[in-house]
């Protein structure tokens, strides 16, 4: 059994009238990239603001590294790394001083240098944080959320507002950060960002885990393994496509028609079918389900409405 | 954790200072004031006394240097850092929040005694300034008044929920202090009914007790002043410890 180093059993947090946080209970084990991922407002932030002790519970049991979050804060917060969504530093405060200020706060901090290379912000270090693109800032934070040597790294919303190959970046460097031994706890609203970085995912909606497992298994047992996209004249009887083992619903959309299937063999069926009945193909190709699916099966709705 | 504090306080203070309009109005526009009204009536002694204008004008424009960084630099710079989240982001690291704080007040100490000593230096060397007190009485009311008017500050400075905000208030107790306390203008020119209301103004009580001990007086002379002194700082500090929000 893998070392469990985040629990959380059944925490709730209200504001006001609104169940921000609603009974969520779950671990994470070290060394793995553990990502909760949902709509704005489903209460990841929530969640992870209580997890590291920036936020008080109303009732639940939470412990990090076998410390009480918050009863131990600063022990805790020794052995963590925060990136928060929202936040600034002073607008005339260079970059290689935010990084020695903070790195002092810290018993054992890591190399500055490396890893502000790491981050490649070495050519901004001299930089204010005013002059810094939105991205280099995002990145400074990460930087500061590694400085403390952490043994869990908790980014929130990490590539929101970055362009493509910046997340690709991001994604590298999380994926180096678990091969280094640390284990990162994230939240994001892309479906896809879960799916190719996590090693595991909770979907969280209105403040309940209505899903937890590694991106194949909820994809495998929630959603249809293949979608068959066909060319093929609005004339032809979808009753026939229906009839085929292994294919649960035939749809059209957008002139083309959809086949969900359960597995390649009712691939197999489909091809046979079109080819008996010498249909004239336009497009023929195959998609692979997604998370995205996956909420969509489960909540009954689009996740970037 | 005092290498924590002492690099807290360094960034603070320079942090302070790479911000112009803080510089410019912490440090350089007392001085402004200073030369103008000290270049108007100068500096000789006032028929029958042993001092001039300036004399008693230094303690009144290290007054308003109290006044600057304890009401108007505290408030915005908190306020800032509470608007931007980076009040929080000192509170995901393993610190107490409350060194944060005092690093903020301590590096605005600072910047208030370097405020002090250009008025002195401007006094001396411009105007040949005559001092007639103790200087560790000078000096512990100095501390006290710091210590109160920045407790005032934490008012504004614990609420406002963003710079903008921040800034507004710090105004409203910023300026009537500046003109009715006997800071810029002697009291002496003010209508009696100014110069009553000027007596709730806690910077009145520190530019009084400060012009005292200046021209000789000793601190057992000021009991009131004193007293409402430390009476505002308990005040203030109870407020924050109360409402003091972090985000």
């Amino acid at each position: 059994m893998p070392e469990v180093v985040v629990r959380v059993e059944d925490l709730k947090k209200c504001y006001g009238e609104v169940h921000a946080v609603d009974g969520i209970s779950l671990c994470v084990s070290r060394g793995e990239i553990f990502g909760i991922v949902g709509p704005n407002g489903a209460g990841k932030t929530t969640t992870m603001d209580c997890i590291v002790s920036m936020r008080k519970p109303d009732s639940g049991f939470i412990s990090v590294l076998g410390f009480d979050p918050l009863r131990q804060r600063k022990a805790l917060l020794e052995k963590v790394g925060i990136q928060q969504q929202e936040s600034e530093l002073p607008d005339r405060m260079k970059v290689w001083e935010a990084i020695d200020l903070f790195s002092c706060f810290y018993g054992n901090p890591a190399d500055t240098s490396g890893i502000l290379s790491r981050l490649g912000l070495s050519d901004k270090k001299d930089s204010h944080f005013s002059a810094l693109s939105g991205g280099q800032k995002k990145r400074l934070f990460v930087a500061l959320s590694l400085v403390g040597d952490p043994e869990i790294v908790f980014l929130d919303e990490l590539t929101s507002g970055l362009d493509p190959r910046s997340r690709c970046s991001m994604w590298d460097l999380v994926r180096a950060l678990r091969d280094d031994g640390k284990t990162v706890f994230l939240s994001t609203h892309y479906m896809d960002e879960a799916e190719k970085l996590c090693d595991r995912v909770a979907i969280i909606d209105n403040g309940k885990i209505v899903a937890m497992d590694t991106p194949e298994s909820l994809i495998r047992s929630h959603a249809f393994a293949l979608s068959v996209v066909m060319g093929i004249p609005e004339s032809f009887n979808e009753s026939e496509l229906e009839s085929i083992t292994g294919v649960v619903e035939v749809f059209r959309e957008g002139g083309k028609t959809v086949a969900r299937v359960r597995d390649s063999s009712a691939v197999v069926g489909i091809v046979k079918l079109l080819v008996d009945r010498e249909i004239e193909l336009g497009d023929f190709h195959t998609e692979k389900s997604t998370l995205e699916d996956v909420f969509l099966k489960l909540t009954g709705k689009e996740i970037n409405d | 954790m005092f290498k924590r504090y002492f690099n807290l306080t360094r960034m603070e203070f320079v942090l302070y200072l790479r911000e112009p309009s803080g510089f410019f109005f912490t440090l350089i526009f007392p001085l402004l004031l200073m030369m103008l009204f000290g270049s108007i009536w100068g500096n000789d002694p006032f028929p029958g006394e042993n001092f001039g204008y300036i004399d008693f004008a230094v303690p009144a424009f290290i007054g308003i240097v109290i006044l600057t960084t304890g009401i108007s630099g505290l408030t915005t710079s908190i306020s800032a850092y509470r608007e931007k989240g980076i009040l929080r982001r000192f509170k995901s690291a393993p610190i107490s929040p409350l060194l944060v704080l005092t690093a903020e007040l301590s590096s605005l100490f600072i910047i208030t005694v370097l405020g002090m000593l250009l008025l002195l230096a401007a006094g001396v060397i411009v105007f040949g300034m005559r001092f007639y007190g103790n200087i560790p009485e000078v000096f512990f009311a100095f501390v006290l008044s710091t210590l109160s008017i920045s407790a005032l500050g934490f008012i504004p400075a614990s609420l406002a929920p963003t710079a903008r905000s921040g800034m507004i208030i710090s105004n409203v107790m910023y300026f009537p202090m500046l003109f009715l306390s006997g800071a810029a203008l002697p009291r002496e020119m003010l209508p009696s009914f100014l110069k009553s209301f000027s007596q709730i103004l806690p910077l009145t009580h520190v530019i009084e007790l400060l012009q005292g001990l200046w021209l000789g007086g000793h601190l057992w002379e000021y009991p009131v002043q004193i007293l409402v002194l430390c009476g505002v700082t308990v005040a203030g500090f109870a407020f924050a410890a109360k409402y003091f929000r972090w985000e």
